[in-house]
């Protein structure tokens, strides 16, 4: 489906911006994107992928187009860390990577992390190989928007048999007390054969002004090899489009956890390719939205090959008047006999203005597999809620009660304590469960 | 392995057993679409000024209009100008009786295993038979007078419940609806009518069996069905088209209207040509069928089996806007060799208390593409809604596609909405059981497959259930991955 341009004016701001700027990396790949954005333009809610994400006009409507990173005075980190995670800690104010916020020190051995531009000049191979090539810039104009601008990025690489044990944080902090911020950063992860690697990402916006900000993401996981991937998006003056690739080649294992708690609009675009056989992939999300919050999760998992098996579990509470958005497609291709892949979606409404809008969608090509989709929208079960009051428990800590059973168990597959007694503290301070 | 697949080959090379050509002299409209097509079908019916009008007006419409691309189908553009808008049998005569009936006619019928005579013998149907776009016997029809129940074509429903028409044609699915309805509304040559009086119970099953006929003639249908405060009737539709090389396009409109306490039960079994193996020929058949609930308390159930047609492009949907008001949609589509097929439903919830369940099964074979596309929508004001969906597709061989695109979208905090959707094939453990019991591998897929679509098959009047379970018999038997 074509996209349809809603406000030609911020399409040709953007391409018009782009013949000014002048940037050092990837130039055939940002004219490509340039070209798409072009002709496409950003998508209005006609776009039957941005049916319920009208992020064009919100963009329009509280950002002046600018291709610049925003001054910062950002001195400490301290604020956005989680506490008593034990981390190789990656920062980003306003898109631009800083070397002093950051620490990265006792890498495995040949474990590379360095930024995009410093892996353009000595990364030559892997860059060439790997990237760009797995966000497709021709499916969605915002990947597009990324592939044209990207201002920074992070380069990781683990070489085959290495285990990276200590997690790498990588944060992206927003400094919008002077301007407003609009950034665009990039992750291209090379995870070799027989190795692992867990991310966690989490974007926090201090000031005021609106901040704006897309992420291309691109995991190459190889055979036998491991990925754990967090990210969290608890900031209230978010606007961001979010596109994640994975690619999974044979036997290799992948988790991923996406919790949304705060922001104007969100959208992640996230896209599994399962390109080899006996691969297990957990993918769960948990959106706990209120005030005018807009979360659209728009996932894709897609089974290229035989005998892989998928579950994915997104479940989402939505109050005030949050608007709670998940698309959720698998594919299975032809030759993918013998899959099996799982996936639900369930919604709780609390609030008498919140709206969900869900679409479980199963494309499939195989006949020898085994795939389901449940969706549900409803509320907190009768009889559980009068079992605790029948018991002196009073209204609005059994609703919390409840509320938070219901969404902690999306919680279970993430393995790092530290950062799973965080989540929970999020999730349970939302919820008001402290009694 | 071996084994399954002759068994498969033998199956689905089966060639259509309902294709011949009966030869009724037709009175054509000449090929292409323009308004001067619309004013020749109008005054061929010797339809009223209003009618004329509104169909001009829907021809204005459709011509600004562009054809929906969305649909997961692919064919080559349809070319509406190569089209023949309007063919009627010529003889036209009224007829009290069956012997009236041009004994071709009566032929077709008894080859199609439907003929009119054993019907109204036997089954008590009243059978409004509709060849290409005149509809030629009503039977029976004396019978629902004394109750008041109005059954009949719809041009004779022009002339003479001009008030009636006037008033509800196009108020459920109105003529800038989309593409197709517009071009239905534009062209559309006949169909049926029924009005069920307040408190009328119909005493028994309405039917209309539609064939397509003549070559290179589109079949525009069009069908409204009142129901009265506190009736009730069950309609079926049935379909059987001759063996044609060129694709027939086929746009039909259905409206069901029921009001306060009112239900209306409509079943249908689609057998149109579906092409043969190689995927050449074969209907479309795009078709925009919609219920209102408009008075609290009603209910519209829609039940189909869908085995035919080359392209299948169908969505039964019920606005429940009516407060306690109940849509049903139970559906068995199966696909074959080169068919496609893009059906499912819409549910609107606007009314409070509204339920509605959707049962979806769909079965594909062959390098068929089968897909279910449906919509929950609860509106704001619709307080408790309740919606259950399940969509079950099953896979035989491993060249078909099953899709499911369901839409749910909730504006209210008091909805309680389910969507459950399962994919699988026939398990070798199910027919190891079978044929370790003397069951032949045939035998056991037929079983399997009506275990699987039973569901939905139980819905349909018992007419109805016998034939759909030989249609489903004869597509897919043997079929196994």
């Amino acid at each position: 489906m074509n996209s349809t341009i809603t406000h030609k004016d911020l399409t040709d701001e953007v391409v018009a911006s782009f013949q000014e700027a002048t940037f050092g990396e990837a130039t055939l790949n940002r004219e490509k994107a340039i070209q798409f954005l072009k002709k496409n333009g950003l998508p209005s809610t006609k776009h039957e992928e941005y049916r319920f994400a009208p992020i064009t006009k919100s963009l329009e409507r509280n950002f002046t187009w600018r291709n610049e990173v925003s001054p910062s005075s950002i001195k400490s980190i301290d604020e956005f860390l989680i506490p008593s995670l034990d981390a190789y800690v990656l920062v980003f104010v306003n898109g631009a990577y800083s070397t002093n916020l950051s620490v990265v020190n006792n890498l495995p051995g040949g474990v590379k992390v360095k930024t995009l531009s410093e892996a353009f000049e000595h990364e030559k191979e892997i860059i060439d190989q790997y990237f760009d090539k797995l966000v497709a810039s021709e499916a969605d104009s915002f990947a597009a928007l990324n592939s044209a601008f990207w201002q920074e990025g992070i380069f990781i690489h683990v070489p085959e048999n290495i285990s990276v044990e200590k997690p790498l944080l990588i944060l992206h902090i927003n400094d919008a007390h002077q301007t407003q911020v609009i950034a665009h950063t990039r992750i291209l992860a090379v995870i070799e054969n027989n190795s692992s690697l867990n991310v966690i990402e989490k974007f926090d916006s201090i000031g005021n002004n609106p901040v704006f900000n897309t992420l291309s993401e691109e995991f190459v996981v190889g055979e036998h090899a491991s990925l754990e991937y967090c990210k969290t998006q608890n900031d209230d003056r978010l606007h961001q489009v979010a596109n994640t690739v994975i690619h999974q080649s044979n036997s290799s294992q992948v988790n991923t956890f996406t919790l949304t708690l705060q922001g104007k609009v969100i959208r992640n675009n996230f896209n599994i390719t399962i390109d080899g056989e006996h691969c297990e992939s957990h993918f769960y999300g948990l959106y706990l939205l209120n005030g005018s919050t807009l979360a659209d999760n728009h996932t894709v998992v897609d089974h290229r090959k035989a005998n892989s098996f998928s579950n994915e579990l997104y479940k989402g509470i939505m109050d005030g008047n949050s608007k709670g958005v998940f698309n959720g497609k698998i594919f299975v291709r032809p030759h993918a006999q013998k899959t099996n892949a799982f996936q639900s979606n369930r919604n709780i409404i609390i609030s008498d203005s919140a709206t969900v809008n869900t679409k479980p969608q199963l494309e499939i090509w195989a006949d020898d597999v085994k795939c389901s989709h449940g969706c549900t929208t409803g509320q907190l079960d009768e009889e559980a809620m009068f079992y605790l009051r029948s018991r002196g428990i009073s209204e609005s800590i059994a609703k919390a009660m409840l509320l938070y059973a219901f969404a902690a168990d999306v919680l279970t597959p993430i393995k790092n304590e530290a950062l799973k007694s965080y989540l929970d503290g999020l999730i349970a301070e939302r919820l008001h469960t402290h009694f | 392995m071996s084994k399954d697949n002759q068994v498969l080959e033998e199956i689905t090379s089966k060639e259509y057993e309902h294709g011949w050509n009966v030869n009724l002299e037709a009175d054509e409209a000449p090929k292409g679409l323009n308004e001067d097509t619309v004013r020749f079908i109008s005054a061929k019916k010797g339809e009223p000024e209003w009618l004329l009008e509104w169909r001009l007006k829907a021809f204005s419409l459709w011509e600004k209009m562009t054809e929906p691309q969305w649909a997961n189908v692919n064919h080559p553009p349809i070319n509406y100008q190569e089209i023949i808008y309007y063919s009627a049998p010529k003889k036209k005569v009224t007829l009290g009786g069956l012997d009236e009936v041009d004994p071709e006619l009566i032929k077709t019928f008894e080859k199609l295993g439907i003929s009119i005579t054993e019907q109204k013998r036997l089954t008590g149907v009243a059978v409004d038979a509709v060849i290409d776009s005149v509809s030629v016997a009503t039977t029976f029809k004396d019978k629902l007078g004394e109750l008041g129940i109005i059954f009949c074509s719809f041009s004779e429903a022009v002339r003479e419940h001009p008030d009636l028409i006037k008033k509800y044609l196009g108020s459920v699915v109105p003529i800038n609806d989309n593409y197709f309805a517009a071009l239905n509304s534009a062209v559309f040559s006949d169909g049926s009518f029924c009005y069920i009086p307040k408190g009328v119970k119909c005493p028994m099953e309405l039917s209309t069996y539609f064939r397509i006929n003549a070559a290179n003639t589109g079949q525009f249908e069009r069908t409204l069905i009142i129901a009265d405060e506190g009736s009730y009737v069950s309609y079926l539709e049935g379909c059987t088209a001759p063996m044609r090389d060129e694709n027939q396009l086929h746009a039909a409109v259905v409206e069901l209207y029921t009001m306060k306490d009112a239900e209306i039960k409509y079943s249908t079994v689609q057998n149109w040509y579906p092409g043969d193996k190689n995927g050449k020929g074969g209907i479309y058949n795009f078709v925009t069928k919609r219920g209102l609930c408009a008075g609290d308390h009603s209910k519209i159930s829609w039940t189909q089996v869908e085995t035919g047609s080359a392209i299948t492009w169908k969505y039964p949907s019920c606005i429940l806007k009516g407060d306690y008001s109940v849509g049903e949609f139970y559906s068995v589509a199966v696909t074959n060799n080169y068919q496609q097929a893009d059906t499912g439903t819409k549910m609107i919830h606007i009314g409070k208390n509204t339920r509605s369940r959707i049962v979806s099964k769909g079965i594909s074979a062959g390098k068929s593409q089968n897909s279910y596309r449906g919509q929950v929508h609860v509106m704001k004001r619709a307080s408790n809604a309740r919606n259950h969906s399940q969509c079950d597709s099953l896979l035989m061989g491993d060249q078909c596609g099953a899709h499911t695109f369901p839409y749910i979208d909730v504006e209210n905090n008091s909805a309680r909405i389910e969507h459950e959707a399962t994919t699988s094939k026939i398990g070798e453990d199910q027919i190891f059981y079978c044929l370790q019991r003397g069951i032949s591998e045939e035998a056991a897929v037929a079983l399997i497959v009506n275990g699987y679509a039973k569901e939905v098959l139980n819905q349909l009047p018992m007419e109805f259930a016998v034939e759909a379970q030989k249609l489903l018999a004869l597509t897919l038997e043997g079929s196994v991955g």
